[in-house]
């Protein structure tokens, strides 16, 4: 019996269960695969940086089973989102959407990489440009030719 | 009596470093070689007087000493000793002295191994650690002292947080505040650097061996703190792109940079401006790192706003280093000459190729960590998560990893690409027909994870195709081409590791997270439930007491082809003086692959439980990669080519590699 109690006590301290629990799932997988992914793109309003799928929490469970609720009702992805957001804000999705700051995070990585190559391009164009006086005239282009193709010939020891 | 010494010991330690910031300079600027002769030093000295600190604060822990504020709030006298040593730095006020700790070590090892630097640039160096020091002792006796004393001592300590109580405590943060404040050397070279307004290659090379034994220690700790955080947080992740964690990746993605630019400044005099330009960026990233670990802005923008003091102070040595920096490299960075030239396509090329999209890479990581920080301190709220950092960086860093094994093939100056592509043409090849498979086994489902093992045999096969090429076994045979081999610089050896192990990273995410399987399951004893490729019986639970916590234990024997491979151990501790509950995975590792469990609570029926279970797919080659990385970057290190240290070559090591 003392067993059973320190059971007890420490399960009921470890919270209700983890993340998904068993009795949230919904009977048909492919339902519950489309609401384990969205699930996976929802914070935990109240953890740091946790989905509603990682989290232990009980607020993680309610919109757990909110989630699998508006799936089962026949909601989209996406009106499954907008329902979380019109309630809970922005602040509920993980992936922010391309609108507000959220466009500013989606913009900024391509437009970081396209600076820093135009940035290369010009610095290669400009270290690349070759004062006149110092180019090779055809002659000695040929000279050079020559040479290299003698070296070719024959191999080094 | 011995705290006492401790605390007089770290005020003097800051005594010393102003010192140490001064003196030395002013030598340099009036040539007066007495003055510089300080810094080594005073280096010297302020390391002792910091270990001394060091000391007193953990003796204080070790026995228990509840007179000590610090003591009572992160410390137990139950504690077991392994956790009262490393939980001295598992709070902020100790955390921050280990920091300390560290720097003056550095500070200290360039003063004893930098004999072969010269005078000026050495005090010049020195001095800056000294200015990085005296901020940061400063910080902690003005707002974080591990000493204050309490009035009325209780009896009994509040333990340590029960998420610390484990053998990555003791690991991970040292070798994580050894690859930040390493990168503090780079910054004070860079420094001096512009101080002096002169740089040359040899300057890379003294900088070299520093940034590469950062690198990893970062690259340990980053991958230890990955691990832990596996094992212990119980939901199988490896990577959960907290904040935490981007502040120890922006500084690893900038080091690497800065690693692979200091080699073309070496070799080529080039890219200097750059290099001491992302020098400086390191560092600052690891401050900026500190900053927002340890100013408690990312628990909460408001906390932070309420009680400031130790927030304002580190953002006003973020300011003051990384500004200065800055401002300095602006005022100066005209005066560096430039180096040699090349064709965009040519060993150089490649490795600016690399810079660009490990600066961009960090500069993503960056932004999508402060955005969420910004806009809460306007009073709104937005988040930025695993999702979008998943989106974005995986086909950034996806990108970069593609011209991983083309660099090292291309030559200095002037590279044929065709050439080194021919080259690569049978490991292309072989990464297609592995790509293929894969995708053919799987159908369309696991296209992504098909592309993904494409990119790691691309990468890790071809980081090997650089000493293939060079031993030139189709033209030389086969005796001559392994001499040739053999005889290869380490640091050829070293290059190819690192990458490799690169490949068998990204080999380990992308199979575990495509073909892991998990199982979440009410169980009562006797049942058996199966997870990918393993049958899992729970035989029953027992009760039992640890030195600080009890525990319910689940006893699963786990089943492989019907052969038991082993009896899981699950559990869920009550740490006692806390209440806080822990949950502990049952974890056993099969070849290179992991079976994982844990328990979680009260299922609906009678004496069940519910257990979460997963089969891991070659799991471990996340972190074998990181190892694979870091004998890589040992090997480097090894090469006498890069130990300016030797440069007397009396005797040449006799046929190149004569094992030593």
């Amino acid at each position: 019996m003392r067993f059973a109690a320190a059971f007890a006590l420490i399960l009921a301290l470890a919270g209700p269960a983890f993340a998904v629990d068993p009795s949230e799932r919904l009977a048909d997988p492919a339902l519950e695969e489309r609401a384990r992914v969205v699930s996976e793109e929802l914070r935990c309003l109240v953890c740091q940086n946790q989905s509603i799928d990682a989290s232990d929490a009980q607020l993680a469970r309610d919109l757990r089973v909110l989630v699998r609720e508006r799936i089962a009702a026949g909601d989209s992805d996406d009106e499954v989102r907008d329902f979380l957001v019109a309630r809970y804000g922005e602040f509920v999705l993980l992936k922010p959407r391309a609108h507000g700051v959220g466009l500013m995070l989606w913009v900024l990585p391509p437009a970081l990489l396209l600076i820093a190559g135009l940035g290369l391009f010009l610095a290669v164009r400009r270290r690349t440009a070759i004062p006149a006086g110092t180019r090779l005239t055809a002659e000695e282009e040929a000279a050079l030719k020559a040479l290299s193709q003698e070296g070719d010939g024959k191999p080094t020891p | 009596m011995i705290v006492e010494f401790g605390h007089f010991a770290l005020i003097l330690a800051l005594a010393v470093a102003v010192a140490q910031s001064v003196l030395p300079i002013a030598g340099s600027i009036r040539r007066d070689p007495a003055l510089m002769a300080v810094a080594p030093r005073a280096s010297v000295v302020q390391l002792l007087l910091v270990v001394i600190a060091f000391a007193a604060l953990t003796y204080a822990y070790l026995v228990s000493d509840f007179s000590l504020l610090n003591v009572v709030e992160n410390s137990h006298s139950q504690k077991p000793l392994i956790y009262k040593i490393s939980g001295v730095w598992g709070n902020h006020e100790g955390s921050m002295l280990l920091w300390v700790l560290i720097l003056a070590l550095f500070g200290a090892a360039v003063a004893l191994f930098g004999g072969n630097l010269p005078a000026t640039l050495k005090a010049n160096v020195l001095a800056v650690q000294g200015w990085i020091s005296t901020a940061f002792l400063a910080f902690i006796l003005t707002t974080s002292n591990p000493f204050l004393r309490l009035a009325k001592p209780p009896i009994e300590g509040q333990d340590l947080n029960p998420v610390l109580q484990d053998i990555g405590l003791a690991i991970h943060p040292p070798l994580l505040y050894l690859g930040y404040v390493g990168f503090s050397i780079a910054f004070a070279f860079a420094v001096a650097a512009l101080i002096e307004g002169r740089i040359d290659a040899a300057w890379a090379r003294w900088v070299r061996p520093w940034v590469l034994a950062a690198w990893i220690f970062l690259t340990a700790g980053i991958a230890m703190g990955s691990y832990w955080a596996y094992y212990e947080l119980g939901w199988g992740g490896f990577w959960f792109w907290d904040p935490v964690e981007n502040a120890s990746l922006m500084p690893w993605l900038a080091g690497t940079a800065l690693l692979h630019s200091a080699v073309v400044m070496e070799k080529r005099e080039a890219l200097k401006v750059w290099t001491v330009l992302l020098a400086i960026l390191a560092f600052s990233l690891s401050l900026l790192g500190t900053f927002l670990v340890r100013s408690g802005v990312l628990t909460s923008v408001h906390a932070f706003a309420t009680d400031p003091t130790r927030g304002v102070f580190i953002l006003a040595i973020l300011c003051l280093f990384i500004g200065g920096g800055l401002a300095l490299f602006a005022f100066r960075a005209g005066s560096l000459s430039q180096g040699g030239l090349f064709a965009p396509v040519s060993r150089e090329g490649a490795l600016v190729l690399n810079n660009v999209f490990l600066t961009v890479a960090a500069g993503v990581v960056l932004f999508g960590t402060l955005v969420p920080l910004i806009v809460s301190a306007f009073g709104g709220a937005i988040s930025v998560g695993a999702p979008y950092f998943n989106t974005v960086f995986g086909p950034l860093f996806g990108a970069t990893l593609l011209v991983v094994p083309l660099g090292p093939l291309l030559a200095w100056k002037r590279g044929d690409l065709l050439g080194a592509l021919q080259r690569l043409s049978v490991v292309f090849v072989l990464a297609a027909l592995v790509a293929l498979v894969v995708a053919w086994l799987n159908g369309a489902t696991h296209l992504l994870a098909a592309v993904g093992l494409g990119v790691a045999v691309w990468v890790l096969v071809g980081a090997f195709a650089e000493l293939w090429t060079r031993a030139r076994f189709r033209e030389a045979g086969l005796a001559t081409g392994f001499r040739r081999l053999v005889g290869l610089p380490r640091s050829a050896y070293g290059t190819a590791l690192a990458h490799a192990g690169l490949g068998v990273t990204l080999m380990g995410i992308v199979v575990t997270s495509a073909f892991q399987s998990e199982t979440i399951v009410e169980m009562k004893p006797g049942e058996t439930a199966t997870v990918g490729a393993y049958a899992v019986t729970f035989d029953g639970i027992h009760s039992a007491a640890g030195p600080n916590y009890s525990e319910i234990v689940a006893s699963m024997s786990v089943r492989r082809d019907g052969v038991l491979r082993f009896v899981a151990a699950p559990s869920r501790r009550l740490y006692t003086t806390r209440q806080m509950p822990t949950s502990e995975a049952g974890i056993h590792t099969h070849g290179l692959s992991q079976f994982y469990v844990t328990l979680g609570g009260e299922g609906r029926q009678l004496g069940a439980v519910v257990v979460r279970m997963w089969d891991k797919p070659l799991v471990t080659l996340i972190w074998l990669g990181a190892l694979v990385m870091m004998a890589g970057g040992a090997l480097s290190l090894a090469d006498r080519r890069l130990r300016v240290g030797a440069p007397k070559p009396a005797r040449r090591a006799a046929p190149t590699v004569a094992a030593d």
